[in-house]
């Protein structure tokens, strides 16, 4: 069967895969959303350490899906890759700089002579969870707004602003798309920890954690309708010939939600879900919000990252040379590579069915106070 | 192609790339090696059900959570650099290079990150049987993520499996299998993890011996000695094999790391090895300084080590970069011709392309077709430039070495001795014990020196130098960001330390 598939199909499959894998990683940012939350729902150290450990046995799996998500995007659609990294360079090593602390700030935070102390390592985490989420979501933006660079005939990318991808960060747009996936992050970190903790010892901290995530969520509320509105009334850059010429085209991605009635499907799909795992930690005794809230920004993502891609547009528009925009047909890697790797994403549902029986067999029994003082971060 | 190149520029992207890689090669290979032994000792735990060698074990992968930390902050950095600094590189040849990194998150990183958590916290959670089955995929995984990035490693090396397309300007991906299978990957894979399940070994032989010398978890100590040096000493033997076919592989596709490392100018038949010299740094090929102050030779062995035959020419450096016609090796300033003729007609056939002249464009093509093996050497400025730093690759190959010999001697000393006993009263042995990790450490850092230095100018063998691999920054803008990473690694560096010496102090938790 994959045999049989034509480069287009290739292209436009592993535009799905990459964004499936970024709508995962944008679900896991649970870690980051909790991380921010550390110091506004704990009241003493037993109930910091509860919370840091229940975030610290997962957040190596969302800086692993991070890490697939760069190196999806290497293999299949270079060059995005080149271009992006190797131009907005400020912004991707700023990213990066929040995920080295992140990295090491688990095993550090308690441990004897880590040098520079509990409160730096959870600064190092607060800082992973809102600048470092708050930037992805800048960039992220820029699928929509543009970015400032020129490529070569050899397709060697120039970048035409000096703050080289930090002037995103000057588009209401880009800005608040970031800032939605801070307040979505801290939603889904609070229900995340409603559902993994055991709250026998620490009962205040439970009623904290679920009025956390009414107020994430409704401070995320006017950034996400903002984003929203812009999407249904914004200019796209559009594929508008044969030869593949880009050019502006008005209400692109109204087209396109239009063009592709299950991506509007998914988004409304996406933001019920939303509202119903907000519901059941908030309005409710109910630990299962996560199971909602998680899908359901699965799918707001993966609508959010196919929406500029499919039918026809440019994900990767430049404002300084219309031209040099990126499409999935003139980023991809050849249709060769394509299929290898296809081969080889036969493995992701087996990835995907030991990942949730881990989670299963680990997750059954709520987290102790008691737990923790055998093995803790 | 390339316009206002910046030697600045390309030297500080060096310079944060390597920066990078030597604070992340610190940690990585301890963490490959040490997964397996803490895995063996994990059976003997669940096999045996004794609470001595589950203290055993708890210790031993304390100290590795520690260090895995600081090893996956590095490495993510790794991955993304390709892309920030060296982003024509992955354009170029991210058709082939993206995808093991991929096949590695989505086969490897997840099998380790996944089951990591469950042998940390799985003690109480989940059955014994899959607790230590997640010890195993930790292991398993890390070893595998590291197959695939030496796949990708090794291409650079040996670039096969590929062909450069005109009309995209990139290399692509012919054959999968001969990029995974290629035997320099496969001899790459082989020695690294054989030489980091070395350093494992001397990790805890060194930690080990300083509970026997300050008296303290003598029991536990002996043990861990014990299975460790078995360990190692295996290790070892296939080090040293997988080493002598990594050198092979060399002579056949990099002769010119391999006139590097034995720092041999003049190429010879009978061509002896420098087991031990005082290399000249001064010395330039072509001048009439001599290269060694003194050294000591092995009649005929380089020949055989290079070829399986004591009796060939192994060619120096002087005959890679002036040619050398008796024995029919073409010089660096003719594959500069060739190299030049091919990037002037690829220039020509865009244009050709362009102006939809299909008759010149056939005709500019077949040109770059005749010449495109020697593309990287059309941006090339001198032939001498295809020499890389000389004495710093003889040297850390000479190191490294030399310290390999040593390492199997000192396990097998341990061995002995901890099987016969009386281990603790060997202070002799002890003392120099206490710092083989570090000379182990030494060992990985100057086989790494000898892989990445030794293989300069080239970022792809032939076809890539480096000076055209590298992202259009400023070098201000590099310069910022690598003492940016100094700054931070080396704290990070401090404090990982720091936690480590507190943690072996303390020792392992008390019955």
């Amino acid at each position: 069967m994959i045999a049989q598939l034509d480069y287009q199909s290739l292209q436009q499959l592993w535009w799905l895969l990459c964004s499936v894998v970024g709508s995962l990683f944008l679900f896991l940012t649970f870690v980051q959303g909790g991380q921010t939350l550390l110091r506004q729902v704990t009241t003493n150290e037993i109930e910091k350490s509860l919370v840091i450990n229940s975030l610290g046995r997962k957040w190596e799996l969302t800086f692993t899906t991070l890490v697939l998500f760069g190196g999806a995007l290497f293999a299949s659609f270079p060059k995005f890759y080149a271009t992006s990294f190797g131009g907005a360079y400020w912004v991707w090593i700023s990213i990066l700089f929040t995920f080295i602390l992140q990295a090491v700030s688990y095993e550090y935070r308690k441990k004897p002579r880590n040098l520079l102390g509990a409160g730096i390592y959870e600064l190092f985490l607060f800082l992973n969870g809102s600048l470092g989420i708050l930037l992805i979501g800048t960039a992220v933006g820029t699928f929509y707004t543009g970015s400032n660079f020129r490529l070569s005939g050899y397709n060697l990318v120039t970048w035409t602003h000096s703050l080289r991808g930090l002037e995103a960060a000057f588009s209401l747009f880009n800005v608040s798309l970031g800032l939605f996936l801070v307040f979505n992050a801290r939603t889904l970190g609070a229900m995340y920890l409603v559902n993994n903790l055991d709250f026998n010892d620490t009962p205040g901290l439970e009623s904290r954690l679920r009025s956390a995530c009414g107020r994430s969520f409704f401070c995320s509320l006017p950034f996400l309708l903002f984003i929203l509105g812009n999407l249904l009334l914004m200019k796209g850059y559009g594929i508008i010939d044969d030869q593949g010429t880009i050019g502006l085209v008005t209400r692109k991605y109204l087209g396109n939600l239009l063009a592709n009635p299950w991506l509007a499907a998914m988004l409304v799909g996406g933001l019920l879900l939303l509202v119903i795992g907000v519901f059941k930690t908030t309005g409710t005794d109910s630990t299962a919000g996560i199971w909602f809230g998680g899908p359901g920004t699965v799918l707001l993502s993966l609508t959010l990252l196919l929406l500029p891609a499919y039918n026809k547009t440019a994900f990767y528009p430049s404002r300084a040379d219309l031209q040099s925009s990126l499409t999935i047909y003139n980023a991809s890697s050849s249709p060769y590579t394509l299929k290898v790797m296809t081969y080889v994403a036969i493995f992701i549902p087996f990835v995907l069915a030991y990942i949730a029986f881990v989670w299963w067999s680990m997750d059954r029994k709520k987290i102790t106070v008691e737990e923790i003082a055998d093995h803790s971060y | 192609m390339i316009e206002n190149l910046d030697p600045g520029l390309v030297n500080w992207s060096r310079a944060q790339f390597a920066l990078t890689a030597l604070y992340h090669w610190i940690f990585v290979p301890l963490t490959l090696g040490i997964t397996w032994i803490i895995a063996f000792y994990h059976s003997i735990y669940v096999r045996t059900g004794s609470m001595e060698w589950k203290r055993l074990t708890k210790f031993w992968m304390k100290l590795f959570g520690i260090n895995f930390a600081i090893g996956v902050a590095t490495g993510i950095i790794m991955e993304f650099e390709f892309g920030t600094n060296w982003s024509n590189y992955s354009w170029m040849v991210g058709d082939i290079f993206g995808a093991p990194l991929a096949i590695e998150g989505i086969i490897a990183f997840f099998l380790e990150a996944t089951f990591f958590a469950v042998m940390f916290f799985g003690w109480n959670r989940v059955s014994k049987g899959f607790h230590l089955f997640s010890t195993w995929m930790v292991a398993l995984g890390s070893n595998m993520s590291a197959v695939w990035i030496l796949v990708a490693n090794a291409w650079m090396m040996h670039p096969v499996g590929q062909e450069f397309n005109p009309d995209t300007a990139r290399f692509e991906m012919r054959n999968f299998l001969d990029v995974a299978f290629s035997p320099v990957a496969v001899s790459k894979f082989t020695h690294t993890t054989s030489s980091s399940m070395v350093l494992a070994a001397m990790f805890i032989i060194s930690i080990s011996s300083y509970y026997l010398l300050k008296g303290r978890h003598g029991k536990m100590a002996r043990r861990s000695i014990v299975v460790a040096s078995v360990f190692g000493l295996l290790a070892s033997g296939l080090s040293a094999f997988t080493g002598d076919e990594a050198a092979f592989e060399v002579a056949r596709n990099q002769p010119m790391k391999l006139a590097a490392i034995e720092g041999l100018y003049e190429g010879e038949t009978n061509a002896g090895l420098v087991a031990m010299g005082l290399i000249n740094p001064k010395k330039k090929v072509g001048d009439e300084q001599q290269p060694f102050s003194f050294e000591i030779r092995i009649p005929y062995l380089l020949s055989l080590l290079a070829t399986r035959n004591v009796g060939t020419f192994v060619p120096g450096i002087k005959d890679l970069v002036y040619g050398n016609p008796e024995h029919g090796i073409p010089g660096a300033a003719w594959k500069m011709e060739r190299g030049k003729e091919a990037v002037a007609a690829l220039a020509a056939y865009k244009q050709a392309k362009k102006a939809g002249n299909e008759e010149e464009a056939a005709r500019t093509r077949a040109t770059f077709e005749k010449n495109r093996e020697y593309l990287g050497y059309g941006f090339l400025a001198q032939p001498e430039d295809a020499v890389p730093p000389v004495a710093i690759s003889f040297n850390a190959f000479h190191v490294m070495v030399i310290l390999g010999s040593i390492f199997p001697l000192v396990f097998l000393a341990y061995l002995f001795f901890g099987i016969r006993g009386g281990l603790e009263q060997k202070t002799w042995l002890l003392l120099p014990g206490t710092t083989m990790f570090f000379l182990a450490l030494a060992a990985h850092w100057a086989g790494w020196i000898v892989a990445e230095v030794g293989r300069q100018p080239w970022a792809i063998q032939d076809l890539l130098p480096v000076t055209v691999a590298r992202s259009n920054l400023t070098s201000s803008t590099v310069q910022t960001t690598f003492y940016m990473f100094l700054a931070l690694f080396t704290i990070l560096l401090i404090a990982e330390v720091s936690i480590m010496l507190k943690q072996i102090k303390i020792g392992p938790e008390e019955k």
